[in-house]
């Protein structure tokens, strides 16, 4: 059996510094893995979130090597052991300790965003009908598990630090979500180009490129949701109907 | 002692599909409402389900009713479900599955734009209604992004270990949270359990960290009793391989869509062992399966879509018997569904699409290509809080119980695609119970003394920091005992000699330490834990041991098949007066009249 060093980040808000631990690989193994043995050989105290091991619940998030993944999904043998693999928190967070970061203002931003708000049922049993393509394009944004990687990737939040200002990638997904439900009635465009920023977001698709599962979150959710903010708010023509209207 | 006080009419225990549910419904009732989870919101491990929801909407075959759906749900159970919750389950599922849809779920769909449902292990119409096979999060995200607009409180990576009482009544909880390490202490007038289940108890498991039998030992500790545990649930297809992931789930929803299992030989060996209960319902032929999984209404089921509890006693003889796949499971063959289909590949990326990424990424194979390999691995258990079918209140006033850690609905066996309909059904009824008792109660008091004791007992570990035994290795040791010895195949020697080593192993467990401080501190959380798993595995085996008949989950090389007695029979257990373990057994009430006619009906098809 080889053994691998593994890096990894121990402190917490005050500060801290990197730990190398060696530990025994075998095959198959992803970087959770790791990070439970060396927690179980060597730093039982070792901070680490994690919960379903299969990247459903997105829990594991840290940066491996400088990029944000799910340790659950990372497999070692996709990695240079020669080397020390670092293993450190999200970026985009305060820390609490060790890999552990406080994510708690993502469920403060969710609860700011309109909730969905259906419209009257199609049938008489209270059901409504839906097309399988219409789902589609919705079930793509609702894959989502939450895991904040495109958050901690979005250089907005990540170097700007526009938390108050901004509600990154993932509340522009799920903000997606419910404008193109079919079923929705509410409008959100509002408060996505004047409280959640929408606008400074300028495309480099970073969200993209690290979302485990594959949600096309710059093309598909953030691009539309720009293009309905200008079509409703800033194009001249719809702007005189709505005087006209008013 | 230092700790925080929080005061709400009701406390949920546990933030999945069943303790969502309950808050969603005690806030609506106008209660205030305090939920506490061990890990983030929306974390929980319903997102780890697949499959789907059951529930008889008959969208996709118009013959389905509640009455099947029931009949199904009691002949998977082998008869011991407690007959009016199958009802209620059957009744309400449907209610349910709408009212998801109204909350902002999005299911897949039908051709004429109704919920799309398919077909899975013992339910005789296509029932699950889904999203692809990721529908615990559907449900989880939906429930929750609900529930946030509601008010609700939510106390996020926070442990419940000990229930507090005034006299018989549970008043609330003292517990502490995960990050910082602080006591809290939550009042409240009705407590909802809704903590999951115990796989931790065993090595190969498809279940989290999480699931360490808090609420069943929480329960018992609290002097509730507990039924059915020695029904514990092993799964038919978790993976094998690599060994880090050995136990992941592979959902039945393979088998639903016509994936088939074979041995070494190639063969379809689950055609060799129908059991007569079943076979009615099974297909002769390979060809009639397929169809059955295609939609044709006149074919019946292929013998992978048989209950959980067989086809996993089928996975373990064929591998004991020399016919297994390389890394001791058998295969399981999605991608001769290509041969049927013109776009069999895409297809499968389509419906499964979670599965083929689990596969890719974490074993490097293309299950539209490549057969899986697959073994059975502990999923749930059917046994739990023993809680009235109606209000969900356990055996102590003041505590309701619902989901997993409720026992009563699946009786020996559960069909896939109930749990997460028993979540929101009885999730709801316990919700709504719940706030209605803790509207009637006056105010509790919380007793200092039992404060003191429960804080005293969590810093053990911590205290003994230096002098005991690190968590660690007593966990594996444990679920390697319970993995080996009261696992899918039991006997009465092996069973006994479990006990014996839990015994041993409590001696330890009175010694593990944890070292550093208080904050997300995972070896003194380790070590908290310890304590509920302990309670489970002695459920487990204890229950296991006296019931001397092979049924559902529950198999006994040296009592095979079926007892009628035992078929009338529930086992009970209770923490004595002494603090020992108690058991005893009770006899099941036969069914009500209409009811009975309804399983008579069925037997007969």
């Amino acid at each position: 059996m080889a053994s691998a060093t593994f890096r990894i980040w121990r402190g917490d808000a005050e500060g801290g510094e990197y730990q190398d631990y060696a530990t025994e690989v075998t095959e198959g193994m992803v970087v959770l893995d790791a990070v439970h043995q060396v927690q179980a050989e060597s730093a039982n105290d070792l901070a680490v979130r994690w919960n379903c091991k299969a990247g459903k619940c997105g829990s594991c998030s840290a940066e491996v090597n400088g990029n944000p993944k799910l340790m659950c999904m990372t497999r070692l043998g996709s990695l240079n052991l020669d080397e020390p693999v670092t293993i450190e928190p999200m970026k985009a967070f305060p820390v609490v300790r060790d890999l552990v970061t406080d994510v708690s203002w993502n469920y403060e931003v969710k609860k700011r965003i309109q909730p969905f708000k259906p419209r009257p049922p199609d049938a008489e049993d209270g059901t409504w009908r839906m097309q399988q393509s219409d789902a589609e394009r919705v079930q793509e944004f609702r894959k989502c598990i939450e895991c904040f990687l495109c958050q901690d990737v979005c250089h907005v939040l990540r170097d700007h630090r526009l938390h108050h200002e901004f509600i990154g990638p993932r509340f522009f997904v799920y903000s997606a979500a419910l404008e193109m439900n079919p079923l929705d009635t509410a409008d959100r465009t509002s408060e996505l180009a004047n409280d959640f920023g929408v606008g400074y977001c300028n495309i480099t698709k970073c969200c993209t490129k690290v979302c485990p599962e594959e949600i096309t979150i710059t093309d598909n959710a953030i691009i539309p949701l720009k293009e309905r903010v200008v079509d409703k708010l800033y194009d001249p023509l719809s702007r005189l109907l709505r005087v006209f209207r008013s | 002692m230092d700790y925080q006080t929080f005061e709400h009419d009701v406390l949920v225990i546990g933030a999945g599909g069943a303790g969502l549910r309950a808050a969603v419904e005690a806030s609506a009732a106008g209660a205030s409402v305090g939920l506490v989870c061990k890990s983030l919101l929306g974390k929980a491990h319903t997102v780890m389900a697949e499959g789907g929801m059951a529930a008889a909407l008959g969208n996709v075959d118009d013959r389905d009713n509640w009455e099947t759906h029931f009949a199904d749900t009691m002949r998977g159970g082998q008869y011991l479900n407690n007959w009016r919750m199958a009802e209620l389950h059957a009744r309400e599922a449907p209610d349910r599955v709408r009212e998801l849809e109204a909350w902002g779920a999005v299911f897949d769909r039908t051709r004429d734009g109704r919920i799309l449902q398919r077909n899975f292990g013992g339910h005789k119409y296509p029932r699950l209604a889904h999203v692809g096979d990721r529908t615990g999060l559907e449900m989880i995200r939906t429930l929750q992004d609900h529930g946030v607009h509601q008010g609700i409180d939510v106390h996020m990576e926070c442990t419940v270990v000990e229930l507090l009482k005034d006299g018989e009544r549970v008043v609330g909880a003292f517990g502490y949270d995960r990050e910082r390490g602080r006591f809290r202490v939550f009042r409240a007038n009705a407590v909802v359990l809704a903590s999951g289940g115990i796989g931790r108890a065993f090595k190969v498991t498809s279940n989290s960290w999480e699931y360490t039998g808090d609420g069943q030992s929480l329960a018992y500790r609290a002097g509730a009793e507990l039924i059915d545990m020695e029904f514990v649930q092993f799964h038919p297809t978790g993976m094998v391989w690599p060994p880090s992931v050995r136990g992941i789930l592979v959902t039945e929803g393979v088998r639903g869509e016509g994936g088939v299992l074979r041995n070494s030989e190639g063969r379809r060996f689950l055609f060799d062992d129908i059991p007569e209960l079943y076979r009615h319902q099974t297909a002769d032929s390979e060809e009639e399966g397929w169809i059955y999984t295609q939609g044709d209404k006149n074919a019946r089921r292929p013998p992978e879509l048989l209950t959980r509890d067989h086809v996993a006693r089928c996975i373990v003889r064929e591998i004991k018997e020399g016919r297994g796949s390389p890394h001791g499971g058998v295969f399981l063959d999605i991608a001769w569904i290509k041969s049927k289909l013109p776009n069999g590949a895409e297809h499968i990326r389509k419906k499964l699409p979670s599965m083929y990424h689990q596969f890719k990424q974490l074993a490097g194979i293309d299950i539209t290509e490549t057969p899986m390999e697959v073994g059975p691995t502990t999923h749930y258990v059917m046994g739990g809080v023993r809680v009235d079918a109606d209000s969900q209140m356990s055996t102590v006033p003041g505590l309701f119980a619902a989901g997993e850690v409720a026992g009563g609905l699946n009786g020996a066996n559960r069909l896939g695609g109930n749990s997460l309909s028993d979540l929101l059904v009885f999730g709801k009824r316990a919700g709504e119970y719940a706030a209605a008792f803790a509207r009637e109660q006056p105010a509790a008091a919380i007793d200092e003394g039992q404060v003191e004791a429960a804080a005293r007992t969590a810093l053990e570990p911590l205290d003994r920091q230096g002098s005991g035994e690190a968590p660690y290795q007593v966990q594996y040791e444990l679920q390697d005992l319970m993995q080996n010895q009261v696992g899918i195949v039991r006997n009465d020697g092996e069973l006994r000699g479990a006990l014996e080593a839990l015994q041993r192993l409590q001696e330890r467990v009175k010694r593990v330490e944890a070292q550093g401080n208080r904050e997300y501190n995972a070896g003194w959380h380790t070590a908290l834990d310890l304590r509920n798993l302990m309670t489970v595995a002695e459920a487990v085996t204890r229950s296991a041991i006296e019931r001397k008949e092979s049924r559902g989950a529950h198999f006994r090389e040296d009592h095979l098949g079926k007892d009628e007695e035992w078929g009338r029979t529930t086992l009970v257990i209770k923490q004595g007066d002494d603090g020992a373990m108690e058991l005893r057994r009770e006899t099941i009430p036969p069914p009500r009249e209409d009811l009975q006619r309804i399983i008579d009906e069925s037997q007969k098809t």
